[in-house]
């Protein structure tokens, strides 16, 4: 493959969108790929917006995506998704966890949460929207929605070659190997 | 073998192959998981925390006099603090090498400024090295070394925070041992006293020829001849973001070195090619070489002097093309850095934001966001340590000038008082100021990710260690016993009252406020000290007024809507709500 591949994670401090995108970087280096990522965490500990940005090919320069660029864009968090959606390529897809953290403006008070975001995007673009909370908790750790996330993402990818199992196993905790690959594969097959 | 690491992880491991010893810094975004993975190879690399980077700076000289290799490092920021040293250092000289890692933060993804530290290098006259990304971080490292010794200088290796925090494959080499350069006492080289300093600064400029030399020939100094229309001089990050926007028709000069420039390479490379850009970020820097050079070339005209650079930016600057992202008609709402639900700060801040004529200096940690709305208690933020002097000021000029109604109140961190708050204390107590400073021990250096401090009782390396007492620490320095109170931040009866008390007197006052941070790694002796056992609030909707008062004290884990709810999974039952409502209606469950 000589093209570079662009994939956006985006989502709020806490929601373990780090340790997806280290697996889904682990995986594409172990398939041979050139990879580079970058991630962005503001001052705060918890509650800002996160995003890690992965481009994966035969070489790859800058690590960093640009608008209009990505093909594929996983948003942990709904409203996420509405800020990022320009970074998507027109014919890109995207997947939306139905999820939504309200910022601290909205939890004032002082502004609304949008309303209609997966109807308005859904109309632009190739959407897939997914329950990965309710999924997660279903599965035994609601903490475990990144993980379906990320199953839906690799699909949505559609890369050959990589061994995620072994790249899931390498990077959660002892114990929850099992729960993981659960996560996974059902992303996976949604 | 070939792995994948961010640049500061590869900065940690070219110090350990290149044969490093001792290591010490101040943590700083985006620098401080250099000492976080050179902790790693604790078995061969002595590591630390320093209180400040001047002290981190100072140690690695240290080392590198007693013969071994050594390195600092720090935010771009910090090298304004350790500035002192190193300019006399470039005077000297090194025994065993000696790197100073800088890390800029273009963009201030978490700094307050975006100064463009390549200029220091130029003003110290060090060599510098700028990795562009993982692979390099690594060799540059290395690298560094190896030249600070070969040319008898400290070395300064400029990162920014996309190389510091994106990943990149990275080809692992081994360690090499470095003997120990045995110690000799040499009073002419590392001895300033002016008569010495004449000299080591003729030898200085001797040694700027012939790392110019250098700089000429050097592999990392590469041009990449594909044409005679387009050259490219760049470095650092923007070589990436000028190769994905030029591909691989142009010609580029990457340049690896920058401090000297090589500038009989420059003129070689711009006779090859007719028209030229500088890409670069931030400050003209490159450009200004060129300038005095009399090379003709597109810069600084249309690439921004602010802000972080990426391919976008450099596209649209130099063919005008616009993006062509989706538009959709909805805007998401801002989501602003907050202090965490359950922050020790919250309590305290939220008291403060109450009290009538204020005004309040702040500093650099967690507790800057005390800034923002609702509690919006801060009304200046400049630098490290800053706090209590600017107060100190502030307050001393209020008096003099017969203001006494408006009072100041004075706040920095645990860690940041170690950092340089304590000479701004001692600042006030000896000149007689009158602001209240606070310091807010949360037991961790919060902001960064939990870094060990003097405060804390533990070092790098994870041992136990004498912790330093902050009461006694203030009395030693002439605070009388009776000024200093010390309270729990989450009761804001015990804040409101050592405020009032404090602030009404006309000498200086200490106000400690002792809580952990709720996203620290409790230590036994938390453990034993503090009541952490996990709570939570909720709110009883029976008795809810709604009249929002608890909402007015910023924590993310109370929701707003049509009825006012607290997330049970974020709170942490802290309690500073449940003593706001005026109806009682919030209950620990
Ligand atoms: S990390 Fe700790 S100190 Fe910082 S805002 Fe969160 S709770 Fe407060
Ligand atoms: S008790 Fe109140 S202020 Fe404290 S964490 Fe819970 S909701 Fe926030």
């Amino acid at each position: 493959m000589s093209e570079v591949k662009n994939i956006l994670l985006v989502g709020v401090g806490g929601q373990g969108t780090i340790l997806a995108s280290k697996i889904l970087s682990e995986g594409l280096v172990e398939a041979g790929y050139d990879v580079k990522m970058s991630e962005i965490h503001g001052m705060s500990q918890r509650g800002g917006n996160v995003s890690t940005q992965i481009r994966y090919g035969k070489k790859v320069y800058s690590p960093i995506v640009g608008k209009g660029e990505a093909d594929v864009i996983v948003a942990f968090e709904k409203m996420e998704a509405l800020r990022w959606i320009e970074y998507l390529r027109k014919d890109g897809k995207m997947v939306i966890n139905d999820f939504e953290i309200p910022s601290v403006p909205i939890l004032m008070g002082q502004a609304e949460y949008p309303q209609g975001i997966l109807e308005e995007l859904s109309e632009n673009v190739a959407v897939l929207v997914i329950k990965a909370a309710e999924i997660a908790e279903n599965l035994g750790n609601s903490k475990a929605m990144n993980i379906v996330l990320l199953g839906a993402l690799v699909k949505a990818m559609n890369v050959e070659g990589v061994d995620w199992k072994k790249a899931i196993q390498n990077n959660v905790k002892k114990g929850f190997e099992e729960l993981n690959l659960k996560a996974f594969d059902t992303g996976y097959n949604l | 073998m070939k792995t994948i690491m961010t640049g500061n992880e590869a900065v940690a491991r070219g110090a350990y192959e290149g044969g490093l010893v001792f290591a010490s810094a101040y943590p700083g975004t985006p620098s401080t998981e250099i000492l976080e993975n050179i902790v790693n190879y604790k078995d061969d690399i002595y590591c630390e925390w320093a209180p400040n980077e001047k002290v981190a700076m100072e140690a690695a000289i240290g080392a590198s006099v007693a013969g071994v290799r050594s390195m600092a490092a720090m935010k771009h920021v910090g090298v304004n603090v350790a500035a002192d040293p190193l300019f006399t250092f470039a005077y000297t000289g090194v025994t065993g090498g000696c790197v100073l890692v800088s890390a800029d933060d273009p963009g201030m993804h978490s700094s307050q400024n975006e100064q463009d530290n390549r200029n220091y290098a130029a003003a110290a006259r060090v060599l510098m090295l700028e990795p562009s990304d993982s692979q390099e971080s690594k060799d540059f490292m290395r690298l560094g070394l190896e030249l600070s010794e070969i040319f008898d200088t400290p070395v300064l290796l400029r990162m920014t925070t996309r190389v510091c925090h994106s990943k990149g494959l990275v080809e692992l080499g081994d360690r090499v041992e470095m003997p120990v350069i045995p110690y000799e006492k040499n009073i002419k080289k590392f001895v300033a006293t002016p008569a010495n300093g004449k000299v080591m600064r003729k030898n200085l400029v001797q040694r700027l020829k012939a790392m110019e030399a250098y700089a000429n020939t050097a592999e990392i100094n590469k041009p990449e001849y594909n044409g005679d229309e387009i050259g490219i001089i760049t470095s650092g990050v923007s070589y990436q973001y000028a190769r994905e926007v030029f591909g691989d028709e142009v010609s580029y000069l990457k340049l690896g070195m920058t401090f000297p420039m090589p500038m009989d390479l420059i003129k070689q490379f711009a006779g090859k090619v007719k028209k030229i850009y500088v890409i670069e970020e931030m400050d003209p820097y490159i450009e200004n070489h060129l300038k005095m050079a009399g090379i003709q070339f597109i810069g600084k005209e249309v690439i921004p002097e602010y802000d972080e650079l990426n391919p976008d930016i450099v596209r649209k600057a130099v063919f005008g093309e616009r993006e062509e992202g989706i538009k959709v008609s909805q805007e998401a709402v801002v989501r602003p850095p907050t202090l965490c639900a359950g922050c020790p700060h919250r309590g305290f801040f939220y008291a403060l934001s109450k009290k009538k004529n204020v005004m309040i200096t702040g500093d650099i940690g967690c507790y800057t966001l005390g800034s923002a709305p609702p509690l919006s208690a801060i009304d200046t933020c400049f630098c490290m340590g800053g706090s209590i002097s600017s107060g100190h000021g502030a307050a001393q000029a209020l008096r003099k000038t017969g203001n006494h109604d408006l009072k100041v109140v004075s706040v920095i961190g645990d860690s940041t008082f170690f950092h340089s708050g304590i000479n701004s204390l001692m600042d006030v107590v000896y000149n007689k100021g009158c602001n209240t400073s606070v310091i807010l021990d949360n037991r961790i250096t919060g902001m960064t990710g939990h870094q060990q401090n003097p405060g804390t009782g533990y070092t790098l390396m994870g041992e136990g260690t004498e912790e330093v007492d902050i009461p006694k620490l203030c009395q030693a320095i002439g605070m009388k016993e009776e000024n200093i109170y010390i309270v729990n931040p989450n009761k804001l009866d015990e804040v409101n009252k050592a405020l009032d008390e404090a602030m009404a007197k006309d000498e200086p006052t200490v106000i400690i406020t002792k809580w952990p941070c709720i996203l620290k790694k409790f230590s036994p002796q938390d453990k034993k000290e503090f009541d952490l056992s996990p709570k939570k609030c909720s709110i009883n909707q029976d008795k809810c007024k709604k009249c929002k008062l608890c909402v007015g004290v910023g924590c993310p884990a109370i929701h707003s809507g049509d009825n006012i709810e607290i997330d049970k999974v974020s709170c942490t039952g802290c309690a500073v709500c449940k003593q706001v409502c005026p109806f009682n209606a919030i209950e620990e469950v």
